[in-house]
């Protein structure tokens, strides 16, 4: 089936045929332009302090009104912080990816596990109670996890099971979202993932009476183990 | 009073009397400003990103022969299929033709208003497929076979109680008041279907033109599943749906949410670029995009409501709007409701027949307030009423009008004309509250104010007179 | 005739109603025409509070109506034939002192729309920029917050949407009625939400019109004011209106009203 873009350019060009200024309505005044690189940005949207400490404690504060769950660990400590996790939320069994930290951790939780590196039933993934993943960055004003298929092991594996833990380096965490953006282009250029994501707490609803309820579609919880 | 105004007058007077509807959306939305405004709070100059917005999108829209031709040039080089479609019809004949291309019979849709402009699900559920609405209010609407009710939560108008019977009923779920097992109802009833699903639809909140990707905006989750499980993937997006730069995502992703649902980020703001690529673990085989004009392009060729296609559909006009508020999001009888609806409705469906929408408005302004890409709403709307007129001036307004012009032309005759109407007005009181009463639009629900003994000018000249002219 | 210029924004002139003014202005009221004809004391009020500030009062008598409510309803051409003669009976004037911030906002902000492709254009942009409203007048342009009012009460106001929006006004009648002594200011939770009047749409959309005030009136009783006072008659017609058919009938008073007191 041929589409109509000929027909569709050719209605859009002649109805810009009057351009229209920009300009504000009874302020009458003009807006600024967009800033280059989104640097220009970062000075309106909230502020964060762009050190590792500030980071961090925004990252931790957006957290916790987030109900993401934060774990701060060292890499000696892995191991046991996800066992400790294991032990805390009663995981049977649980999918990954693998990186270098998902590795520790698949290791250490002693749990049946289904990868996504290979071919995988959905079925099985569907019936797992937790993902490990690993991620792009963490982005501390927003308290996000910047993923992508290929930092996290697909599409599916960060969506479909019921916990979603992420395991990332402390290196990793970013101010803001200009500074995700960036990263972005500078990873990846024009050969983006097919899918990148700013996950952003566990997955929501408010469309009962606007009240807030937890895990609607995607995970119910989150958890971000940071590691030092 | 041609037949759809008659509509809008008779569902909005019907509404007016469900005080406990309208009280319990105002609590909603109270709740809502609060949240609201404690996110733009954080933001260190939230007026200054209103202007940014409205200049990122201003020049999008400006230059849309450009972006958008670059937008699918860059897209389609990462494996997706386009489809331009002129209209809805064209929209819908191309994603039917998908589906039965793959045999498909089952798909699972996560929100978009602009499937609901063209009755989507409808039309494929007329074609025999079954089609589930993933987004929890969207399920919730298409269950009780009704539009949506607000463009970002479609079921606001219900109260939990309502949303137990009609689970009770069409899932055989048990009673329960507590909202958070009502949405575990509904997510074990989806999950299913998205392991299941042939066809995933989305819609799609932002189309970058730097990269060639899309952008979908849900804090349920359900746009990730609906675009990671099924083996196809059908977007459809409006033309005005173009932003020029992925950096100006992270600006408009937190405006929209901040504006939209007062949060500070909607939960899964989700960057698609293509299929499934070689070496990921899965995805779609398949990604159609569905780009559509339906009369948009209309709104385009006016210049002085171009800055209407601006909009992101954040919804902000509609939680701020007092008449949204007191008729309620079905009353518009179309799509999209609230101020942007009245605004661009009779551009989209036809200025004669959908002008009413801009007339019923007391022009408060609130809208325009609201608005993150600073799009001049309630101007439009005296726009819209301008231009209905200059098509067409219904006899008796224009009597009305300039026979006003000709008393207000002469102050004398204006005074006149106003201490008759002060005398006279006792004599309505025989006429009062019956058909003859022409007053009766303002009687029915209040009192006339009562007719002062003189006029301002009669005391200033009085007064003058007594000083002897001092005050000139 | 001098008045105090305003273009360094942050320290208007401040004087009492005590002192002795140096300078003073000449003040072109412009008093809209139900305000006229409906409620004179709104415009009686304007008058007694600027002379009692020692400036000179003048009253156009040529003035009838604006043209708002031709233009509100799209009758552009109708309108601008109305408010034409804005542009004669105030040509002359220094300062412009509204009523109404509805009328006011027809006058600043919508007429230079109006006369966008007319010849009187120019005319029309003129007096925008001499246009003001009370409040406004009053405290951006005077400097003044205190004019010596008395009035004993305790009363919420409601902000009239032109004001509030179209001309920036909320502070200004605020800090005007702070110094009235002996009134006790409450505000209600839905002080800036519109009281549902707009114009004609009160009479072509009744039962919104109605519903919207209903929800005002309700913001308004659970303040416990016995007073309510507002920069736009209109507003008041509407929602003394609703109260009184509902048979609890509010004292509602124009901010001139209020600030006219001793």
């Amino acid at each position: 089936m041929t589409d109509d873009r000929a027909l569709v350019f050719a209605r859009i060009r002649e109805a810009l045929q009057t351009p229209r200024p920009l300009h504000g309505h009874y302020d009458g005044l003009p807006g600024p332009a967009p800033a280059e690189n989104g640097k220009g940005y970062a000075a309106w949207l909230p502020r964060v302090e762009d050190t590792p400490s500030g980071r961090l404690l925004a990252f931790r504060e957006r957290s916790e009104l987030l109900k993401t769950e934060l774990v701060v660990a060292t890499r000696a400590g892995l191991a046991g912080t996800v066992q400790a996790l294991q032990q805390r939320h009663g995981w049977k069994s649980a999918a990954w990816h693998r990186t270098r930290l998902t590795e520790t951790a698949a290791g250490a939780a002693g749990l049946p596990l289904l990868s996504t590196d290979q071919a995988y039933e959905t079925a099985a993934l569907e019936r797992v109670d937790a993902s490990f993943t690993g991620c792009d960055a963490l982005v501390a004003q927003t308290g996000s996890v910047l993923l992508t298929t290929r930092s996290a092991g697909g599409r599916a594996l960060s969506i479909l099971p019921p916990h979603h833990v992420v395991f990332a380096e402390a290196s990793q965490l970013i101010a803001d979202l200009p500074a995700a953006m960036r990263l972005l282009r500078e990873r990846y250029g024009n050969d983006l993932p097919s899918m990148i994501c700013l996950e952003t707490g566990p997955s929501r609803t408010g469309d009962i009476e606007r009240i807030l309820v937890l895990g609607a579609h995607g995970p119910k919880k989150l958890t971000v183990v940071l590691v030092e | 009073m041609p037949a759809l105004a008659s509509v809008f007058q008779r569902d909005s007077a019907a509404y007016r009397r469900r005080g406990e509807t309208r009280a319990f959306i105002r609590r909603a939305l109270r709740g809502y400003e609060q949240k609201r405004d404690e996110n733009k709070a954080r933001f260190q100059d939230w007026q200054a990103a209103r202007d940014a917005a409205a200049a990122i999108k201003h020049e999008a829209i400006e230059h849309l022969d450009r972006c958008l031709p670059e937008f699918i040039e860059k897209i389609e080089a990462r494996g997706v299929k386009v489809f331009v479609a002129a209209n809805g019809v064209r929209a819908k004949d191309y994603i039917i033709g998908v589906i039965r291309r793959h045999g498909a019979k089952s798909i699972v849709k996560s929100k978009s208003m602009t499937g609901e402009e063209i009755h989507l699900a409808q039309a494929l559920e007329g074609e025999g497929f079954e089609v589930v609405e993933s987004d929890l209010g969207e399920f919730i609407v298409q269950l009780r076979h009704e539009a949506p009710f607000h463009i970002v939560f479609p079921a606001m108008h219900l109260k939990r109680d309502e949303i137990s019977r009609l689970f009770e009923e069409k899932l055989g779920s048990a009673p329960t008041d507590s909202p958070e097992e009502l949405t575990m109802i509904a997510r074990r009833a989806i999950r299913q279907k998205y392991c299941e699903a042939d066809i995933g639809i989305s819609g799609v909140n932002f189309a970058v033109a730097e990269t060639g990707a899309i952008a979908m905006c849900t804090n349920e989750g359900n746009g990730r599943l609906t675009t990671s499980l099924p083996r196809v993937h059908i977007a459809l997006m409006g033309i005005e749906k173009l932003v020029p730069r992925m950096d100006d995502l992270a600006l408009l992703l937190p405006m929209l949410a901040t504006a939209g649902s007062g949060q500070h980020l909607t939960c899964y703001n989700t960057i698609l670029s293509g299929p499934r690529q070689p070496g990921e673990p899965d995805g779609p085989e398949e990604f159609h995009l569905v780009i559509m004009d339906n009369a948009r392009t209309t709104l385009l060729a006016d210049a002085q409501q171009r800055d209407a296609l601006q909009c992101i559909r954040c919804g902000a006009c509609l939680n701020v709007c007092p008449v949204y508020k007191n008729v309620g999001g079905h009353a518009y009888g179309t799509t999209y409701p609230g101020p942007i609806g009245s605004v661009i409705t009779p551009h989209l469906r036809g200025l004669q027949s959908w002008k009413h929408l801009s007339g019923a408005s007391s022009l408060c302004g609130a809208c325009t307030d609201a608005c993150p890409v600073k799009i001049d709403l309630h101007h439009h709307l005296l726009h819209n009423r301008r231009n209905a007129v200059r098509q067409h001036k219904t006899w008796w307004e224009l009597l009305l009008f300039q026979g006003f012009g000709w008393v207000a032309a002469d102050a004398r005759r204006f005074a006149l004309a106003g201490w008759i109407g002060r005398l006279a007005q006792p004599l309505h009181a025989l006429v009062a509250g019956t058909p003859l009463d022409p007053l009766k639009p303002w009687t029915r629900f209040r009192a006339l104010p009562e007719p002062p003994p003189y006029a301002f000018r009669d005391w200033w000249k009085e007064r003058r007179g007594a000083e002897g002219g001092a005050h000139d | 005739m001098a008045f105090c210029p305003q273009e360094d924004g942050n320290s208007p002139c401040a004087r009492t109603w005590r002192t002795d003014s140096v300078s003073t202005v000449r003040v072109s009221l412009f008093i809209p025409c139900f305000v006229d004809q409906y409620f004179p004391q709104a415009g009686i009020g304007m008058v007694r509070v600027l002379e009692r500030l020692g400036h000179r009062v003048e009253y156009p008598e040529a003035q009838t109506c604006c043209g708002q409510p031709a233009f509100n309803s799209g009758y552009w051409d109708e309108a601008r034939g109305t408010a034409e003669r804005m542009l004669d009976v105030f040509r002359d004037a220094e300062a412009v002192v509204s009523a109404s911030g509805s009328c006011g906002a027809m006058l600043k902000v919508f007429n230079p729309e109006l006369f966008a492709e007319h010849p009187r254009a120019e005319e029309a942009r003129a007096l925008a920029a001499k246009v003001w409203e009370f409040s406004d007048f009053l405290v951006s342009k005077l400097g003044v917050e205190d004019v010596g009012a008395r009035y004993e009460g305790r009363a919420t106001f409601h902000d009239g949407c032109h004001g509030l929006r179209e001309l920036r006004i909320k502070d200004q009648p605020r800090r005007l009625l702070a110094h009235v002594r002996g009134l006790e200011l409450v505000e209600m939770g839905e002080a800036e939400t519109c009281c549902g009047f707009g114009g004609t749409f009160a009479v072509k959309f009744p039962h919104v019109s109605e519903a919207m005030g209903e929800v005002k009136c309700q913001s308004i009783t659970e303040t416990g004011a016995d007073l309510l006072i507002s920069n736009d008659s209109s507003c008041l017609m509407h929602l003394q209106g609703i109260f009184r058919h509902q048979g609890r009938p509010l004292r509602a008073l124009h901010l001139a009203e209020v600030l006219a007191q001793t």
